[in-house]
């Protein structure tokens, strides 16, 4: 297992290089650098502030530097907040991502796991087609579209909940969380039903159901480990679409959260804040990816047979 | 670990996340409802009982420090923060004592001297004397720094040069500390509108000690501005900076003027989206709004809603005309295209928000300027015009294309023009939208035929907006040079004696630039806000800028 | 072998494709699927012709009015009218979900059936690179692109496509790999028949099933990314506009004007429902083990 992890460790080395150089090559072929404003820029002044940032040196020599920067984790200056270091901002917006990230996975995965269970416990009959249909449902309509009539309905008409900001006002999490988490519940109960349906059409579950045990143990004890598995994998590839659909989900509610943070850089090219926050979210995914399967296989003990020959 | 354990522990986990389940959905249930019934105070409600002000502030400021911002939202924040020499007043932007408490002028108009308070402190109880004055204008005008404001000081003698680098020895420039409560500063020429550049941000002084602890005078973006660090010589101090979240700043007992300031403490939002903005609002989180989304001031109008605050805006709303572009050379089509702006309909119907067509650079009424009209809707002679210029009836007229940064707005003006042109010049123009720095380029390198652009003036004056447009300068843009109108601008209007006359330069000036029409004007700008009917003492001048010394709560305790 | 067997009448065969559409037809929603798609499609095909405005034309003293008569889906906030605006708005969606799907399906069908095929190290060495692309945050190179390369419809095809092709050149690769082992096609190749018709008549027929299900499930998902992008501003970029381009202007003024974003949203998930609906359907009826129990 252990070397399983190391193995997986190691292939993220290159996997980084890439994704470093693929972004810094396209951030600095954006058209319009990150000094263009507009009341006019004299010459000498654009020239001051380029060397200050490097920006003056062949694009071969800042790729270095900036990586040997990186290799120390120091992701430089922000280009758009004087004085602020790149690390410094994803730091700020982290935990905020992270918890909204969080809140979202458990709605996505509580909602999820009892929806899909309980229609894989009466295949074909009401109870499979409602919460079928409302996963349905909640995968068609996209974060963007459910977010702005939740805040219509909740935080404008029933003036329930409150329609922005993140830990500013009591209950200003509720909204964003179940925005970013419903698209995946939906998925998640299509993946629980199916994993469980396989499950259960298997001959040990018919010979424990021979044997008397109750439905509730059955479904506990036996099904779930094996039934659960597809959305266990789902969770690495869950990680990354969260992370993607927060940056939706912040913008709707102006959450001061990491994918805020992203969008904005683009749009300003605060090159050094794009390339730290790419590289940032690229460990993490893999990090995320490789728990995710690490996790799957010590679930699957077929899998983890397979792991332990290599 | 055993299987069996592995087993227990599962099945243990399930069936109690089942349960759990089940219980989180019943304490999610009861807690929404709760949060229904039981509302706690709303953020104005508190701050109206606290004296806390909740402003929205628009975007997250790039940086705090006079020197080195230039937004309108870092404004808001740094007058709180610092202030200058003198402030203007909220009705007349005429000049009131800020650190100087009176100066003089000589007769020539050249050398002002200003007597400072003797109990002028900074936020930490040091003393605030004339030359932290001295140095800061030292430090604002370090080329390394970057500050792009610098052109604010370029009034006082040797200032540019010694910015430019052709003057090492800042003892040469203008600015002495006579002792330490006289400041004397000795300018080029006499300029009317001086002292209202002492009140821009970029003119303000900032504490020597602080900066230097935090790196170089010249060293761009040091730590020198965050909550705790920073220290200033205005009525509140930096308490906090949470980015994209909130800025907290708390009265600063220091503060000279410390027992006129009746609010507490100031809360700015970073509010980039207006929609969202305006709901924060209803829903009792703002006092005041930055602005307001189009689509809701006829709503806010109609409900004849005290909230919403309307007023003009010291600036243009323009397009430039690239004239280097061939078939834009000619001064008949230029004009031909001035003409054909419904201006009134735009303003109507599609800004919707009280703006006024503009047929001049700088907006009537600019300190007693009313600029002379050169131009009208006049579709027959536009026509008449185009067809001497070579294209009747549109014939033969190149696809012109519009530029304008990515925003719903331009756009839709940029739409509406576009079909006004086809409709009474039979010409077909494209239009090209970029994200703002795309745009920004673009515009500076010429890339462009006719492309959107907006002035706000940084201080009330003709001259802010005329000399724009000199040959080569950074902001005209056009490639439109006329060595008779920078003669006008440059050289004559500086040297005027009187206020009569240096207007009436400006207005042979403006009669030049609206003439050849380098660039179109269309509106005079507004200003929208949302103001909590408990916030009293909003001023509505044309500048938008507001006094905290004046704003208060009403039902807040001292 | 006795005389009555003359009542017993040989049970005609049925290959692969009739068994799943005898399947789809029993299953109702993929059928309503299916006909909204064809639906979609043509309408989408005839609108230049079909549309009852201009696709431009604009009213500008009108603004935005309530669905009526003359404008059965009401007009936006330049006047025009928003049945035209969905159904080009529906154009481009629905294009940029077929072309950037039929990307990912040139890419990732033939990178996986070589990986399949070969076998070995060539297969080796092509899912490691996948696994490594699997890792890049996707979203993230996706916006770069956006913004470097600006308005080119083409490149969001290629961008979108680029990602989608991972998986479906696994489904592809396990498929054929499996597929390759199976008994039939070593009989077939100890009777001589070359790779080549091999790989024609047995490999690609039943490779065939997964690749239709998961194209018919990538579109929707493709689709959503796109509105998802047009929704940030990266997207499609006006005066094109899409389903997404429309959600976004809707939600801005959903309070004044809800009209704005409800038809473009039923729109956009509609659409989605009827090919989630049609790939479930297909999914359940080219599935051999989801045959009568």
């Amino acid at each position: 297992m252990l070397r399983f992890a190391l193995g997986r460790l190691l292939q993220a080395i290159p996997v980084l290089l890439v994704v470093i150089t693929m972004t810094f090559l396209l951030v600095h072929s954006a058209p319009g650098g990150p000094f263009s404003a507009d009341k006019a820029v004299p010459e000498e002044v654009l020239e001051a502030l380029e060397a200050q940032y490097n920006l003056n040196q062949p694009l071969w020599q800042q790729y270095v530097n900036y990586l040997g920067d990186v290799l120390q984790g120091d992701m430089g200056p922000s280009f758009k907040y004087p004085g602020r270091s790149v690390n410094e901002l994803i730091l700020s917006g982290l935990g905020t991502t992270a918890e909204l990230g969080f809140y979202a996975m458990m709605v996505a995965i509580f909602i999820g796991v009892i929806a899909g269970v309980t229609a894989s416990m009466r295949p074909n009959t009401a109870q499979d087609y409602v919460p079928m249909t409302a996963a349905m449902i909640g995968i068609c309509m996209p974060s963007f579209l459910l977010g702005p009539l939740l805040v219509l309905i909740f935080g404008i008409h029933l003036e329930w909940l409150p329609v922005s900001g993140w830990d500013q006002i009591p209950g200003d999490k509720i909204l964003p969380a179940i925005t970013l988490g419903t698209g995946y519940a939906a998925y998640i109960a299509r993946l629980s039903r199916g994993g469980m349906l396989e499950v259960l059409s298997q001959d040990y579950i018919r010979t424990a159901r021979a044997k008397g045990l109750s439905e509730f143990l059955i479904i506990g004890k036996h099904a779930l480990r094996g039934g659960l598995i597809p959305v266990v994998a789902f969770l690495g590839p869950a990680f990354a679409g969260l992370l993607g659909g927060s940056f939706v989900v912040e913008t709707i509610y102006q959450i001061p959260g990491l994918g805020r943070f992203y969008v904005q850089a683009a749009f300003n090219r605060d090159y050094t804040m794009i390339l730290g926050t790419t590289v940032f979210f690229a460990t993490l995914i893999i990090v995320f990816n490789l728990l995710s399967d690490m996790l799957a296989v010590w679930l699957n003990p077929k899998l983890r047979q397979q792991v332990r020959g290599e | 670990m055993k299987q069996s354990s592995l087993d227990a522990i599962l099945s243990a986990v399930t069936a109690v996340r089942l349960a759990k389940n089940l219980r989180l959905l019943s304490a999610l249930a009861l807690s929404l409802v709760l949060i229904g019934c039981g509302s706690s105070e709303s953020n104005v409600e508190a701050g109206n009982r606290t004296g806390t002000l909740h402003w929205g502030n628009g975007t997250e400021p790039q940086s705090l420090d006079p020197h080195i911002a230039t937004g309108v939202p870092e404004h808001h924040i740094i007058v709180a923060l610092m202030e200058g020499l003198v402030h203007k007043d909220s009705k007349t932007l005429g000049p009131t004592p800020g650190v100087a408490e009176s100066w003089t002028v000589s007769d020539d108009g050249t050398v002002y001297t200003f007597k400072l308070r003797d109990n002028a402190r900074w936020s930490n109880g040091d003393v605030h004397n004339a030359h932290d004055f001295v140095w800061s204008w030292w430090r604002a005008l370090q080329p390394a720094l970057g500050n792009l404001y610098a052109y604010m000081y370029f009034p006082i003698v040797n200032a540019r040069e010694y910015y430019e680098g052709e003057v090492t020895d800042f003892e040469l420039v203008g600015v002495k500390a006579l002792d330490d409560l006289t400041l004397q500063v000795t300018l080029d020429n006499p300029t009317p509108y001086f002292l209202q550049l002492l009140d821009h941000y970029s003119m303000y002084p900032v504490h020597q000690a602080t900066l230097e602890k935090f790196g170089a005078a010249d060293e761009r973006g040091t730590r020198w501005t965050y909550a705790g660090n920073m220290v200033g010589n205005g009525p509140f101090k930096l308490t906090s900076w949470e980015i994209n979240r909130a800025i907290e700043v708390e009265r600063n007992s220091f503060y000279w003027g410390n027992d006129e300031v009746r609010l507490n403490k100031i809360v700015f939002y970073p509010t980039e989206n207006t929609t969202t903005e305006e709901r924060m609002f209803r829903a009792g989180q703002l006092h005041y709004t930055n602005g307001v989304p189009i689509d809701k001031v006829a709503t806010y109008r109609e409900a004849n809603d005290p909230a919403l605050r309307v007023n003009p805006y010291l600036g243009t709303y323009f397009y430039r005309i690239n004239v280097a572009v061939p078939h834009l050379q000619d001064k008949r089509v230029r004009r031909a295209l001035g003409m054909t702006i419904d201006r009134k309909k735009i303003t109507e119907n599609v800004t919707k928000s009280g703006q006024i067509p503009a047929y001049a650079m700088t907006p009537p009424n600019t300190r007693g300027y009313y600029p002379p009209i050169n131009l009208n809707f006049d579709p027959e002679a536009a026509r008449q015009l185009l067809a001497e210029a070579g294209y009747p009836n549109g014939e033969g007229f190149p696809v012109t294309e519009i530029l304008y940064n990515t925003n719903e707005g331009h756009r839709k003006v940029a739409v509406a023009i576009q079909q006004m042109w086809r409709e009474h010049l039979n010409i077909e123009v494209k239009l090209l939208n970029q994200e703002w720095k795309v745009y920004l380029d673009s515009e500076s390198n010429g890339d462009y035929q006719i492309s959107r652009a907006g002035w706000i003036g940084d201080y009330v004056d003709p001259n802010n907006f005329l000399d724009m447009f000199i040959c080569n300068g950074g902001n005209n843009r056009t490639g439109w040079c006329n060595e008779e109108y920078d003669r006008l601008v440059l050289d004559v209007a500086p040297r005027a004696k009187t206020q009569e006359e240096r207007m009436a330069i400006f207005t042979q000036a403006e009669q030049m630039l609206m003439d050849e029409l380098p660039v179109l004007p269309i509106y005079t700008y507004t200003t929208a806000h949302l103001v909590h009917p408990a916030m009293k003492n909003v001023a509505t001048n044309i500048m938008d800028t507001q006094s905290y010394r004046e704003i208060y709560l009403e039902g807040a305790k001292d | 072998m006795d005389a009555n067997s003359s009542t017993l009448t040989a049970e005609k065969g049925t290959s692969l494709w009739e068994d799943a559409w005898i399947k789809l037809r029993k299953n109702r929603l993929a059928l309503i699927g299916l006909g909204l798609l064809v639906f979609l499609c043509v309408i989408s095909l005839l609108t230049p012709w079909i549309a009852p405005y201009g696709y431009e034309e604009q009213n500008l003293l009108m603004g935005a009015t309530p669905p009526s008569a003359e404008h059965w889906l009401g007009t936006d906030v330049f006047g025009r009218d928003m049945l035209t605006r969905i159904m080009w708005g529906g154009r481009v969606s629905l294009m940029v979900g077929f072309i950037a799907t039929a990307v990912a399906l040139a890419i990732g069908v033939i990178y996986g059936a070589v990986a399949g095929y070969v076998g070995g190290r060539v297969d080796a060495v092509m899912m490691r690179l996948v696994d490594i692309l699997y890792a890049l945050p996707f979203m993230i190179f996706i916006i770069l692109l956006m913004v470097v390369f600006g308005r080119n419809l083409l490149l969001l095809f290629f961008a979108i496509g680029a990602v989608e092709w991972l998986t479906m050149a696994r489904i592809v690769r396990g498929q054929v790999m499996s597929l390759r082992k199976q008994e039939f096609v070593e009989a077939a190749h100890s009777l001589g028949l070359s790779q080549w018709i091999i790989i024609r008549r047995h490999i690609i027929p039943n490779t065939l099933g997964p690749v239709i299900v998961y194209t018919t499930l990538t579109i929707p998902s493709v689709m959503l990314l796109e509105a998802f992008l047009s929704f940030l501003g990266l997207g499609i970029q006006p005066p094109q506009s899409s389903w997404g381009l429309l959600i976004n202007y809707g939600v801005e003024t959903m309070e004044e004007y809800p009209w704005l974003l409800i038809f473009p949203g039923i729109a956009l998930s509609l659409t989605l429902f009827a090919l989630n609906f049609l790939g479930d359907g297909l999914r359940d009826a080219l599935d051999p083990r989801t045959a009568k129990d």
